[in-house]
């Protein structure tokens, strides 16, 4: 594992703030994902992963607090302007077209173009880049339908398409939430290899197991507030329950 | 092809990448006759269909009318015929395609082709107008309806059922209110009736059907090579090359029946291709072009398959949306200069009757899914014969008119249970 604490943040949030009408999701929210590394979000239904994310990725605003990128003071607007920032979102649901094959998903609303037609050779060749890079064996041909692909595969088809764009931060929402054993293992070293290739990479979690196996540090969100942000080596696995339970655990974590 | 695999890749990022043979085994093991086959098989047992069933329909069609008119369905006279009779189903069907990749209906389509060539045929009788501009004025009318459709279908978020089935009552009183109670506009512009009445001289049938598989052998043995020399996901050569013989077979057989003397008495000479078909012909490589090459068509597909997909993927759907039904109407238009000239004339009840239930029909018959997301521009055509052979098949036998409807209707419901069949399969073989 990298110490990248010397490096400059990806991704700086502080003092994030959110209300839905009288319902205030996020209070004071602080995160910060360096890049190299894995950062878990972890915390209860409810506690705010979700509207965190969905903030992050532009879906809607955060009514106050500081957003970062590279240092910079951002606020993305829409999907399209994060994505503009380097800023992708793998949210639990894919949004892959089961119609289309592997590369025209990872390309679907950029395509590349050679005047009018669409120039296949290249998507195709950037696809399997893309793929290769990720050292992925599990998807076949590229140019198989996402229809014909297990749920790991998609999974893997949807994080590649994150990372063709030269995205800088990468998050997932439970990515391997509705996977078996194996695929989940794959889609976990396929996390892991993210954060090898520099990228930031956040890591929306339920599962403890998958958090201490992939994660450098952790961010634990407790009734819309940020109960702690540690190293993963600094913690135990049942430190971290508390955290996301109660808010707290010994000195860490939210004052009682 | 498999070692070449094995070698370094330039770095896309961070250190070099090195691409296992096992990566995209399956991309290079393709490129074997048998195993190509053997996956098309298992696509086909999995609901993935294409053109089979319009091909069995078809043989089947044509086996079945041979046995019980022997000496008239496959008559020359028959076959020219039976090829202008499939003009305006196929180029309505063409447009249905597009809105029915959507997910989406146009139960309007019919009887916009009738206010269309209602609006042709008042422009050339009544305005003196010339063909041409009779034409555009058509086309333009029905770009018009297929934009107010698709916005109220769109933006306004009506199910595009119901916008479409008023359109289909609207556009009636529209096309009664033109032509007048009872009557007809008789069309006799040369240019309009010679699409449906008039061949393509000899010479220009032959030479249009060589180039046309010259093309079609050129862009796919081209796409092939490229393909290969880059190392990309390609079909086996020996597949190319069939599917090149086919097109050439059909495209050079389908003229040369055409170029038969069908004439019924010896004095005079009548052969040639109908004008109309090459215009069928075009239209199929536009929409094929656009569909499948073009960055609006994947769009549509996109849309078609996932709509939130695409929206996230930053694809504006209302404006695909809007699009698919301007292209179903104003194809709908040009299907409705081409019934006029078949018929001489436009009629109240032009592009009304059984005509939409035919072209969508046609589309579903040919391999295009009710469900949006699959279908090409082909199948409006494979369907669009295998509909005009009932058609005029039915005809020939003499058959009632009350037999004619019960059965076009058992055959859209069977090809719709064979689309509703293949779909569940694929969501269950769906690995």
């Amino acid at each position: 594992m990298s110490h990248a604490t010397a490096v400059r943040p990806v991704l700086e949030l502080r003092g994030i703030d959110k209300s839905f009408g009288p319902v205030r999701v996020l209070h004071d929210v602080a995160l910060t994902a360096h890049p190299g590394e894995v950062t878990a979000l972890v915390g209860d239904n409810g506690a705010g992963k979700t509207t965190l994310v969905k903030g992050i990725g532009g879906v809607h605003g955060f009514d106050a607090g500081e957003y970062r990128f590279n240092g910079e003071p951002v606020r993305p607007r829409s999907p399209r302007d994060a994505a503009a920032l380097g800023i992708e979102v793998v949210h639990q649901d894919l949004a892959l077209c089961e119609n289309l094959d592997v590369v025209e998903n990872m390309f679907l609303g950029r395509e590349r173009s050679n005047g009018l037609a669409l120039d296949e050779t290249a998507m195709e060749e950037a696809a399997r880049r893309t793929l290769a890079g990720l050292s992925v064996r599990t998807v076949g041909s590229v140019r198989r339908r996402v229809s014909e692909l297990s749920g790991g595969q998609r999974q893997t088809v949807a994080i590649a398409r994150a990372v063709l764009w030269d995205s800088r931060l990468v998050v997932l929402d439970e990515p391997a939430a509705a996977l078996g054993v194996a695929q989940t293992q794959q889609v976990l070293e396929l996390v892991r290899r993210l954060a090898d290739k520099g990228l930031a990479v956040i890591l929306v979690s339920h599962n403890m197991n998958d958090v201490f196996a992939v994660s450098d540090r952790i961010v634990a969100l407790y009734l819309g507030r940020t109960a702690a942000q540690v190293r993963t080596a600094d913690v135990t696995h049942r430190q971290v329950v508390e955290l996301i339970t109660s808010g707290r655990t010994g000195d860490l974590g939210l004052p009682a | 092809m498999g070692d070449a695999m094995s070698t370094d890749l330039p770095a896309s990022k961070g250190s070099g990448v090195k691409l296992a043979d096992s990566d995209f085994a399956a991309d290079h093991r393709s490129t074997d006759v048998r195993t190509a086959v053997g996956d098309y098989w298992l696509r086909v047992r999995s609901g993935d269909l294409g053109a089979i069933p319009a091909i069995l329909g078809l043989a089947g069609l044509i086996v079945l009318f041979t046995a019980l008119r022997p000496d008239t369905f496959l008559s020359k006279g028959n076959l020219a015929n039976l090829s202008t009779q499939a003009l305006p189903v196929t180029i309505l069907a063409m447009g249905l395609v597009f809105v029915l990749l959507l997910g989406e209906i146009d139960l309007s389509a019919g009887v916009a082709s009738g206010v269309c060539a209602a609006v042709m045929a008042k422009l050339i009788v009544d305005s003196g107008q010339p063909w041409y501009v009779a034409v555009l004025a058509a086309i333009a009318i029905g770009i018009v309806i297929g934009t107010v459709l698709g916005w109220l279908v769109a933006v306004v978020r009506i199910p595009s059922f119901v916008v479409s089935l008023a359109f289909f009552l609207g556009l009636q009183g529209i096309t009664l209110r033109l032509i007048g109670d009872g009557g007809t506009v008789p069309v006799h512009d040369d240019v309009i009736v010679a699409l449906a009445n008039k061949n393509m001289p000899l010479w220009l049938g032959w030479t249009a059907a060589v180039v046309c598989a010259a093309g079609y052998a050129a862009t796919q043995l081209r796409r092939w090579q490229r393909q290969r020399s880059r190392g990309l996901a390609a079909s086996p050569i020996e597949l190319v090359a069939a599917r090149v013989a086919v097109v050439a077979v059909v495209l050079l057989a389908g003229t040369y029946l055409l170029s038969l003397d069908r004439a019924p008495s010896p004095l005079v000479t009548l052969a040639g291709i109908p004008w109309g078909v090459p215009l069928v012909a075009v239209l199929l490589i536009i929409c094929t072009f656009v569909l499948g090459r073009t960055s609006f068509g994947r769009h549509i597909y996109a849309v078609g398959g996932n709509a939130e997909a695409a929206r996230r993927a930053g694809i504006n759907v209302t404006r695909i949306k809007v699009a698919v039904f301007m292209i179903s109407s104003a194809l709908a238009a040009i299907s409705g200069v081409v019934a006029a000239s078949r018929l001489n004339s436009v009629a109240t009840d032009s592009g009304g009757g059984n005509t939409l239930l035919y072209a969508v029909g046609a589309a579903v018959i040919g391999g295009t899914s009710l469900f949006g997301g699959r279908g090409r521009a082909r199948d409006a055509v494979l369907g669009g014969l295998v509909i005009a052979i009932i058609d005029n098949g039915l005809g020939l036998l003499g058959t009632k008119a009350y037999a004619n409807f019960l059965i076009t209707g058992v055959v859209l419901l069977l090809a719709a249970s064979i689309d509703a069949t293949a779909r569940r399969r694929r969501s269950s073989t769906g690995r």
